[in-house]
């Protein structure tokens, strides 16, 4: 990444998201997170600068970095909390904390997104401006999710019909583009049942743990009844049982972190990039509107300076403002192209590269798990053998 | 999530025949072919494999369920828990059924794995286990080259004949009883095979209990008529088929059952079953154990009286028996209702009996527990065998619109880990149905824990009836002192008191004798019980011993055979290996 404004040593920009805290009382309690940010950029304080954020401050970031770049993929945020019991469940923190880890230094690692004065700003400003800054945005965009419901809809009617083969004028109807947009849609189904499994799996981790743990004590209740050796031997398998359901309960733990929370990721990915070609058709169809208007205003202005009518001035003021603004329009239409065409390779090698971490930590995790479960088991066999040669 | 597990459920067996009929025919050189998972080839070779290795018919051995999903796998439906009681046979040495593991270790562990390691863990496992398979076989008899094998099959209709007062007449199946033994006693080396309708094993549990009173009797399948209106017909007839071959096969590693009259007529004698039935039997009695009348009142007994029949003859004169009818008759109620307690003092019988009961308790709650592991286990590896479903799936989407390298790198990478879910999917469900049949064993001694009451029923009844004799001999004699008193005092003695006296004597004398030979039977049944609870403890420890070495064998076998699966997954993944992930 080679910044133009630092010619001295290679420019970096890493942050890290840590120390979760609860601030707050009752209702009104939130997590706060310290931000440390690390970098060598010339705007930024550097070397260290420390802030501390809560959870609608990143919200703030994504929301401007959204209406500010246009056409990239803007990483998307883990959910805003689901049940009010699991909102403060240590695990629910250190998973919220990595995500929103991922999150900024996802966008500091773009090459666009990491010039932005609002990512700036949200990793140097004091807390107060910070609040300031969160507050007065809060207003204009709190729209924004009804909005994208409906350009979801929209995209998904456009898409239905340009299946259906109904004509719509005012829709891209390249073949690489209809096939992309079909992509995205089918991948977020794809993508969703695998991550429900992956869910159902890590609930199938802690209920065989659960399983084991009662079956070793019914089990050392069982030995307590019988005599020698039996009793011993059942003993001891019913330890081993009870040291075995540990280590389900931690693999859960792990299968739910590194494993279900990437396809999670993933899938929130997908969600953000048909936001992104929601934006993509809303500036496509301004593009087509505005060009169809200017054309309409240029042939009137040609009409009139035939008919060297005393409305040619403004004619010919309002052409050529339509026409800034179509061009305008367009600049923008195909910038968002534009970055749509590097952001989608950029996104593909990203997720091979996290999904095949994710795939790995799982496939090891697994592995460890069985020759755990194995190692245990075979290390009772021996004593079995001893008691019922008595 | 809740109301779509059952459309998944429904999803799941459609989906495994897409996973049958999935060819991810990637530029035409397809791993997932290669591999094992459809990979007819070695199927074909484990399944023969595997059929000729288990010559005892055992439904949960048959394997790839994966692969035949339209085959009835008792771990795929809900209502499998049920049927692991009574599928899977019992771990009897006769059966020489523990020797599996070190042979499935073999079949099992080559087809599937290209690995050496997996030949090395396969020959592990195997000479663990050879040095203690003297041991797994517990009962001297496999030892030595008695065997005595029985199996249930080829249930089928037959109709009785149609009497005129009900038209039509009943149907009623019956099964094949096959016999294959050595013993002398069947005439040498020999096979034979008799029908039997559920009817005939009523009558002979009935005339076993009579005859070896104090013995622990493996209790007979339940009648259960419940379950008969409940059930689909042909369930219905294949859990019975089983329920009765794991009886008879119990009955035939009794030691002392083994050998009795009623169980060779039965096995041996073709046509009708010539044991008296509960109907018929001529009013001779001994006061029983409340089990019987239960028994009685199945199938055939309409009578409201429990009358059986002894089938040794030599028990004593008519009055005696007589005696003991009127005894049973005015001392016992047959509907389970109130019967004068016994007056037990052996302290040792009612501390075993404390015992028996708490060991009883323990055994029904691991052996619950045992089925809700099963059950983690099993939901354990549907799932992970869902998983992989839908990243097959993904995968395949994923080649299909390819446009970049990136995706096809990583389609490739998620099918090996689809693979490796579904491997370990099946992985899971195989040593899930060993475990079953391992952890059976507990509830099999459940059985054997009704058989333990019943003998002490016994001993309990005969100590009634001794009781009741020695009561009643001590009224008897009271009378006759009175009467003696009376006729003294009568000069020149009292004719009819005389006479009524005399009479009273011969009675005295009859009961006492009556007395003798219940004290006699009591003592007998008292060392029945004795020898038996021994001989079932000592049996019990090392069936259990037995089961625990299986279950964890087992266990061991099948998490390195998964733990192989998935080191694979990740060596051939390793350049993903990162110290702590940072996107």
């Amino acid at each position: 990444m080679q910044s133009p404004r630092s010619p001295s040593s290679q420019p970096f920009l890493s942050v890290s998201v840590t120390d979760p805290v609860k601030l707050g009382n009752g209702v009104q309690s939130y997590i706060s997170y310290r931000v440390i940010t690390k970098t060598n950029f010339q705007d930024y304080q550097g070397p260290e600068k420390i802030v501390i954020r809560r959870y609608s401050d990143f919200v703030w970031l994504r929301d401007r970095l959204f209406e500010k770049y246009k056409g990239v993929f803007i990483p998307p945020l883990p959910e805003k909390s689901a049940v009010e019991k699991f909102r403060f469940s240590a695990e629910f923190i250190e998973m919220r904390r990595a995500a929103l880890d991922i999150f900024v230094n996802r966008i500091a690692l773009h090459p666009e997104l990491q010039l932005s004065e609002d990512l700036r700003t949200f990793l140097q400003a004091d807390e107060e401006t910070m609040e300031r800054f969160r507050f007065q945005e809060t207003g204009i965009f709190k729209k924004k999710p009804a909005d994208l419901m409906q350009m979801f809809r929209d995209v998904q009617t456009k898409v239905s019909d340009a299946v259906l083969g109904k004509e719509k004028p005012v829709e891209e109807t390249t073949p690489e583009y209809e096939k992309l947009k079909h992509y995205i849609f089918e991948l977020e189904n794809h993508l969703t049942e695998a991550q429900k499994h992956a869910y159902r799996l890590v609930k199938r981790h802690r209920e065989l743990g659960q399983s084991l743990l009662d079956f070793g004590k019914a089990v050392k209740l069982l030995g307590a009844c019988e005599g020698e050796p039996t009793g011993k031997a059942f003993s001891d398998l019913g330890t081993k049982s009870e040291l075995l359901s540990i280590k389900l309960q931690k693999e859960a733990q792990q299968v739910l972190m590194n494993f279900e929370e990437p396809l999670k990721d993933y899938v929130r990915y997908v969600q953000s990039i048909k936001a992104t070609i929601a934006e993509r058709g809303t500036a496509f169809r301004q593009h087509c509107e505005l060009a169809e208007t200017t054309k309409l205003k240029e042939i009137n202005l040609d009409k009139l300076m035939l008919t060297r009518s005393e409305k040619v001035g403004e004619a010919e003021i309002e052409y050529r403002e339509i026409k800034a603004e179509s061009e305008e329009a367009t600049r923008r239409f195909e910038r968002i192209v534009k970055r749509m065409d590097e952001e989608i390779v950029r996104f593909q090698e990203q997720k091979t590269e996290e999904m095949g971490v994710a795939f790995h930590q799982f496939a090891k995790g697994q592995a460890r798990l069985a020759n755990g479960i194995a190692d245990a088991w075979r290390a009772l066999l021996p004593k079995l053998e001893a008691a019922s040669s008595v | 999530m809740m109301g779509s597990e059952n459309a998944d459920e429904t999803q799941i067996n459609a989906s495994k025949e897409d996973m049958e009929n999935l060819s991810l025919g990637v530029d035409g050189d397809d791993p997932l072919k290669k591999s094992d998972v459809n990979g007819d080839s070695s199927n074909s070779a484990y399944r023969s494999a595997m059929s000729t290795l288990s010559n005892v018919r055992d439904p949960l051995s048959s394997p790839p369920t994966l692969l035949t999903p339209t085959d009835s796998d008792p771990l795929l439906a809900p209502s499998s828990l049920g049927d692991f009681r009574s599928v899977g046979s019992k771990p009897n040495s006769s059966d020489n059924s523990y020797i599996e593991p070190p042979s499935y270790a073999d079949v099992i562990f080559s087809p599937f794995d290209e690995n050496s390691d997996s030949e090395i863990n396969g020959a592990e496992d195997s000479s663990l286990l050879s040095p203690s398979s003297d041991l797994l076989s517990r009962s001297p008899s496999s030892l030595s080259s008695d065997y005595i094998k029985i199996t249930v099959s080829k249930p089928q209709k037959e109709q009785e004949p149609s009497n005129s007062i009900v038209p039509g007449g009943n149907t009623y199946i019956t099964y094949l009883i096959t016999t294959r033994t050595n013993l002398p006693d069947f005439g040498g080396p020999s096979e034979f095979s008799v029908r039997r309708r559920f009817r005939d094993v009523v009558t002979l549990a009935d005339r076993l209990a009579e005859s070896y009173r104090g013995f622990c009797i493996p209790p007979r399948p339940d009648k259960s008529v419940v379950e008969s209106q409940v059930m689909q017909k042909q369930e219905f007839v294949e859990q019975r088929r089983v329920a009765l071959e794991k009886y008879l096969r119990r009955l035939s590693a009794h030691p002392v059952i083994r050998n009795s009259d009623e169980l060779k007529v039965f096995l041996q004698v073709e046509g009708k079953l010539p044991l008296p039935t509960s109907t018929d039997v001529a009013s001779r009695m001994l006061d029983g154990a409340v089990k019987l009348p239960q028994q009685l009142f199945g199938e055939g007994g309409a009578s409201a009286v429990p009358v059986h029949e002894v089938v040794q003859p030599a028990r004593g004169g008519r009055d005696l028996l007589r005696i003991f009818k009127e005894l049973r008759q005015s001392v016992s109620n047959d509907w389970g209702g109130y019967k004068p307690p016994v007056v037990e003092e052996d302290k040792e019988f009612l501390e075993k009996k404390e015992k028996i009961h708490d060991l009883e308790q323990q055994i029904i709650n691991a052996s619950q527990q045992a089925e809700l592991l099963v059950k983690a286990q099993q939901d354990m590896g549907e799932t992970m065998g869902e998983l992989g479903l839908a990243f097959i799936k993904l995968t395949k989407f994923e080649n299909d619109e390819a446009v970049f390298n990136s995706q096809r790198t990583r389609a490739t990478e998620m099918k090996n880990l689809a693979t490796a879910a579904v491997k370990a999917s099946r992985l899971f469900r195989e040593s899930n149905s060993q475990t079953c049949k391992h952890l059976d064993t507990l509830h099999d001694y459940l059985g054997m824990m009704m058989a333990i009451q019943g003998a002490f029923a016994d001993r309990s009844s005969a100590l009634l009836t001794v009781q009741t004799l020695l009561s009643e001999l001590s009224s008897l004699q009271a009378r006759a002192e009175k009467l003696e008193a009376a006729s003294a005092k009568v000069f020149g003695g009292d004719k009819s008191r005389i006479r009524k006296i005399e009479a009273l004597k011969e009675t005295i004398k009859v009961t006492e004798d009556a007395k003798n030979v219940a004290i006699r039977e009591y003592e007998r049944i008292k060392e029945n019980n004795r020898s038996e609870v021994e001989r079932l403890d000592s049996e019990r420890r090392a069936d259990f011993m037995n089961m625990m070495k299986g279950f964890v064998v087992n266990q061991v076998g099948y998490a390195e055979k998964i733990s192989n699966v998935w080191a694979k997954v990740a060596e051939e993944s390793s350049q993903y290996d990162r110290e702590k992930q940072s996107s």
